[in-house]
Order: structure tokens, then sequence, then C-alpha cells
């Protein structure tokens, strides 16, 4: 009996086409319109400027604790820009960035981190799942969504997306597997972003990087400069046209760094050092892709100023929002009502008074709040 | 019409609504060239093909996270576990997603969906492949919870759980595979979810039973009557959740006393709701405390002591005879 040995095929490249000193490859270079490179900026710096305004807004009691996703605008957008609208995108919970991209008005947005399920609807039209807030649970939901398209003969891509974190849960190694086996068209995008809340990615996994898992069950695999918005973009596009030429999925794995908090409720100074988040702010993914656009000319007037206008329009829409009616929890529990929860609507009709009149102003915020935000409101 | 077990008549329901409609998939482990270990999908893939009867890889979470992406994008997964003890690997799946998403996405998107478990003891079988778990899935808001009692009934809840707009827990319990053959029509027949069949009229005491106990309540039923004179009513809930209350109410106002039996543990399980139910709608009429004929409160006890455990005719006849004596 021989002991031979196997060789499967193990390697994994790093893609990185625009550094943070400005390098660029031009023969990576990815060929985007100038109208793209500009759309592409300003939805970069618009998902920076909410996180900034939103993390204001939940100090201030306006909205609920949310995860901030400063300092992945690129692992963001590179990924969601290569999405036609019928694609679909599956988030997990901090990709506030290209959901607005995607089309989630942000006013919705705050809605739903105030605590109203009217934010988490989304239109229509939109191939876009809601927030998941269970770790890597949505995995499996992309899979069978491409597997649905597929079955049905659409011509639609999925993207998923989750952090370094979800690559230790069950449900993202059953999604790879059952991705691989029904050779469907989604792609996977792993934003690692150094932590998991308070545990470093050299405790989440002892593999020296996130991409090579997808090599074990059969699917290429790549690690990507995820502040290099270029770079997401190219490695995305490629898995996106493979998935779509019918040639099965792929794990993107953008290396980032989460500069902010793991949500508002979470206080960083306690697992990791200044010097380590400094090292990362030289990195920023908006500092090299504006200095780039610089350089190429296309950096519009004013658009910060023009991003922080629309923001405040929005905020102003969220906060003439109704407040919420109480007897709407029993509008989609079920397709049709069933009578003893029909009976408990009832009784909670009686019992509460009637909606009050809209006044312009959101309901006080909860009476117990998660630890960093206040009770009172400005 | 054709006499059919519970297996065979499974097999039809979903041939007939895979036939019917294109939406329709059966996904789960074994169930395509196996037709699934206790064969009700037996067929299924020879005919609709390995696309729409998939022999998924062995891991349950993926199996229903899947099928819920299928069911967001429009289809209508018919979901096999293998065993219902083997869906704590995928329950956060149910919990989290199954049960919430119409919620979630306040209507946008709903999960048409059906998860089939076999369920249930009496079969000599291993730990996790002789419990009864449904008071876990009932306890859900937005779950429907359906457990057949015959290949008739079978029949037409599981059409009727595949039309279902809503996610639909379907336990069948094992020890009803093979046990009795029932004349079920051949053209489709499906039975409205949520109400409960009066099973056998009386009137001195209601019996509240589900699945394989309706067997067991019926038989004790019999007893009752040839031993005691006593005409006793068996109501076979066939829904779990939502419950048919009005059903239960509506009985026990006739009859005054009542007995709820079931598999799962005693504690905090379908008995204690129903008891409550019947206090609620009809206090007044109650001559005797309604009493529980369950599983013990403890772990699995390996089928050399499972019929100590699991209720049985001497147990429902005895728990009878000290409601009507109280």
């Amino acid at each position: 009996m021989p002991r031979i040995t196997l060789e499967p095929r193990f390697q994994v490249e790093y893609l990185s086409i625009l550094d943070s000193d400005g390098n660029l490859d031009t023969a990576l270079e990815p060929k985007l319109a100038g109208e793209d490179l500009r759309a592409l900026y300003r939805a970069m710096v618009l998902g920076r400027r909410l996180d900034e305004r939103m993390v204001r807004l939940q100090r201030q009691g306006r909205i609920g604790t949310f995860a901030p996703t400063k300092g992945q605008e690129a692992s963001q957008m590179g990924s969601a820009f290569t999405l036609r609208r019928i694609d679909w995108m599956v988030p997990s919970f901090r990709e506030t960035a290209a959901m607005i991209w995607r089309g989630w008005p942000i006013e919705k947005l705050l809605l739903f981190f105030a605590g109203h399920l009217e934010g988490g609807q989304p239109a229509l039209d939109q191939h876009d799942l809601p927030i998941t807030i269970p770790v890597a649970t949505q995995l499996p939901h992309a899979v069978g969504l491409a597997y649905a398209a597929q079955y049905r003969g659409d011509d639609v891509v999925v993207m998923a997306y989750f952090g370094d974190g979800a690559t230790s849960e069950g449900d993202f190694h059953e999604a790879l597997n059952f991705a691989g086996v029904w050779h469907v068209p989604v792609v996977f995008v792993c934003q690692n972003n150094q932590w998991a809340i308070s545990v470093p990615l050299k405790k989440q996994t002892h593999s020296r990087t996130i991409a090579q898992k997808a090599l074990a069950y059969g699917l290429p695999g790549i690690q990507v400069d995820g502040n290099d918005v270029l770079a997401v973009y190219a490695a995305a596009r490629e898995a996106v046209d493979r998935a779509r030429a019918g040639d099965g999925p792929t794990l993107i794995e953008c290396v980032t760094y989460r500069l902010g908090v793991h949500t508002t409720a979470d206080d960083p100074t306690k697992y990791r050092t200044d010097e380590e988040v400094a090292m990362w702010e030289q990195k920023d993914p908006l500092t090299r892709f504006r200095a780039y656009l610089e350089k190429r000319n296309l950096l519009e007037a004013n658009v910060e100023q023009r991003i922080d206008e629309e923001i405040a329009e929005a905020v102003r829409r969220f906060e003439s929002a109704p407040p919420a009616d109480p007897l709407t929890m029993f509008d989609h529990v079920y397709a049709e009502l069933p009578a003893d929860l029909k009976a408990q609507r009832e009784a909670m009709a009686a019992r509460e008074p009637a909606a009050p009149a809209r006044t312009g102003e959101m309901p006080p915020p909860s009476p117990t709040p998660m630890r960093g935000q206040r009770l009172t409101r400005r | 019409m054709p006499k059919l077990n519970m297996v065979k008549a499974l097999n039809l329901a979903l041939f007939q609504a895979m036939e019917r409609d294109a939406d329709v998939l059966v996904l789960g482990e074994d169930v395509g060239v196996d037709g699934g270990v206790f064969r009700v999908t037996d067929d299924l893939q020879r005919k609709f093909g390995s696309q729409r009867v998939i022999d998924s890889p062995l891991a349950e979470a993926a199996i229903i996270g899947t099928a819920v992406g299928m069911a967001l994008y429009g289809l209508k997964p018919v979901c096999e576990i293998q065993f219902s003890g083997f869906a704590f690997q995928c329950f956060h799946q149910i919990e989290n997603h199954c049960a919430r998403y119409r919620a979630r996405s306040q209507g946008r998107f709903h999960i048409p969906m059906v998860i089939r478990m076999p369920y249930g003891g009496s079969v000599r079988a291993l730990e996790h492949h002789s419990e009864s778990e449904e008071q876990f899935y009932a306890h859900i808001p937005g779950l429907k919870m359906v457990i057949p009692s015959g290949p008739r009934n079978a029949r037409a809840l599981l059409a009727a759980a595949i039309s279902d707009p809503d996610p639909v827990i379907f336990f069948e319990a094992k020890a009803l595979y093979h046990a009795a053959k029932e004349e079920v029509p051949e053209e489709s027949e499906t039975v409205p979810l949520g109400r409960a069949q009066v099973a056998r009229e009386g009137s001195a005491l209601t019996l509240i039973a589900y699945g394989a106990m309706v067997r067991v309540a019926l038989e004790a039923a019999d007893v009752l009557r040839d031993e005691d004179g006593v005409d006793a009513e068996v109501i076979d809930l066939l829904t779990i959740s939502p419950l048919d209350r009005d059903a239960l109410v509506t009985s026990v106002k006739k009859t005054g006393r009542a007995v709820v039996v079931h598999e799962a543990p005693r504690s905090f399980g379908p008995g204690a709701e129903i008891a409550a139910s019947i206090m609620d709608g009809a206090f007044l009429s109650l001559e005797a405390p309604v009493r529980r004929v369950a599983a013990h409160d403890v772990p699995f006890v390996g089928f050399a002591r499972e019929k100590a455990n699991i209720p049985d005719v001497p147990r429902v006849v005895a728990a009878a005879r000290a409601t009507l004596a109280f």
C-alpha cells in the first residue's frame, strides 16, 4: 500500500493596484470611465460622511446602536459597484455605503437604526436583502438565491458580504461548500477588518489568509488590498463576470481595517492600540483614491459639501417620519392573522391610546439605552 | 379510491404539488436517488430531475438556509430534515430567518417553504431518532406547526402546507409511516391549516391529541366505552400552531372535562398551552382540572425504557378516570 503525496494546487493571489503611497500599477489599472470613477468616489465619501453623522445622531440619542463603516468604503464600493440592479446584494450589518449605493434611501436606514422595522423593507424592485445580524447566517441565503436564479434561467449574480469573524461560523463553511457543489453564481465578499469586536484575526483563524479557505471547497479565492478601491473593483469584476458566465462562485478577501468602533456600544481602546489605528489611518481608502482622481483631473468641486447637504435633507426627512404605530406589529407575522393573534391585536387596540398626530418628531429613545447612548435627546 | 399508507400518501402530495407547480423543489439528505430514508420522496427525482429533487450535502443549516434563499427568490422549497432530532443544527435558520423574514422585510418577502421531519418514538430507534420537539416550533411566532395523524390527512395537510404562503414545520410520526392504510382520493385534496377535527364524538370527556397519540387516544376511548360505559370525545389537533382554540372550547363546553396527550415532555409543552386555552374559554364549564399525559421531563431514555415514558392507553385511561372521578 503506498503512502504518496497528493499535490493539490495551493496558491493564493494578492492584488494591489493603487497603494497607500499613491503608486499605481498601470498594467492592472481597471478601465473605468471618468464618470464611473467619480461615482465611486462620491459613494465612498457619502459612506464616510454619513457614518460620521450617524455616530453623532447615535450619541445624541436620535438613532440607536449601529455598526459604523469607516475605513471599509473601498471594500464595499469596489465590489458593489460591479453589480447591476437586477443582481442581488446580501448584506450583513456593516454595509451602509454599499446599501446606499444599491438604492436604500438614507432616511430609511436611519429609520431602521431608530428601531423602526419599516426601515428594513426593501423596495419592490430592489434586489437586496435587509440587514442580517446573526453572523454568517445570510450566506446560505445568498447561495439559495443564486440556485433559484440559475434554476429559473435568470441572468443574475448574487454578492454576499461578511466579516473575518464570520469565517469561523459553520454557516460560512456550509455556504461555501454548497456553492461549490451546486456551482452557483455567487460572489462571497469578506471584509477582513482585522477585528471581530475584540478578537484579532490571529485568534480567529490559524490560516495565513481567509482567501485560501475557498480552495478547500474547490472555489477560487483571492486576497486584495481592501483599501484600494481599484483592486477591489478589479477582483470583483473578474468574479462577477465568472459567475455570470456560469463558471461558479468566488471568495474575495478584502484586507481592510475598521477605523472606528465595532458598534456604537463598543470601546476599542480596551483591546487595540492607538498606534495600530494610526498606522491604518495612513492607508485610508479615501485619501489615496482622492489623490488618484486629482492626478487624473477627475475630482469634482465641493463634492463633500453637496453630500453633506444631501445627508442633512435625509436626516430632516427621517425626523419627520410618523411615530411608530404599535398595532402594525401584527401586520407581517403571517399572510393572514390567526384568530388568537387577531384577539391580541384587538386587546392592544383597546389598551393603547390612538396614535399621536404627526408632530414631525421621532418617539423618544428607548429607556434602556445601550452603553454609550445617552437617554436625553438634543 | 386507492388504499395508501402514510409514506405513499405523502409521496402522492409531493408528486402532485410538483406536477402542478414548477416552483416546488425538494431538497435534503438522501431525498433523491435514495428517495429519503423513509422513502417519502421515492421516485420524485426520476420524475422531476436532480435540479428539482436535490440530494444536498449533509448540513442541516445550509439545507434550511439555502431554502430560505430560494423562497426569497419566489420558489417553494420543501425540505426534508432526516430526523427531527437533527434539526437543532438548523434551528437558528428556522427561528432567525424562516419565521421572521416576513416581519423583518415588512411584507416585502415571505417564506413559502415547508420543512418536513420524521419525529417521535415507538420505533426502537437510537438517541436523536425518537424525540418529539414540536413545542419549540409551536412557540415561535411566524411559523405554523402541523402534525398529521394518518395517511389521508397527511396527504391533504402536506398539500395545504405547500400552498401556504408562510413557513410550515411538518412533523411526520415515524410510528405512523407504515401503521395503517387508508383510502386516499387520487384527485388533489387539502384541509385548511389551523383547524382541528373531531376524530370521535362523545359527551363525557374530551381527549385532545395529535400525531401518533391520536391512535392512543382513540383506543383509550374504546376502553372507556367498553369498561366504563363512558363516551369520550377525541379531538385531533392536526395543526399545533396556530392552535384551534375554538374547537377545544366548543368540545369542553360540552363535556366539562379534558385530558391532553402528547409525546413531548410535559413541562412547558403544548399541553400547558392547551390547558390555558381551555381555562380562558371554558372555565365555567370545567368540572375538573385539565390533565396532561405526556413524556416525563427527562432526556432520551433509550428504547428499552421508552414504553414507560411515552403515553400509552393505560396511562390515558387512568388519567381519564381520575378526571371523571374528580
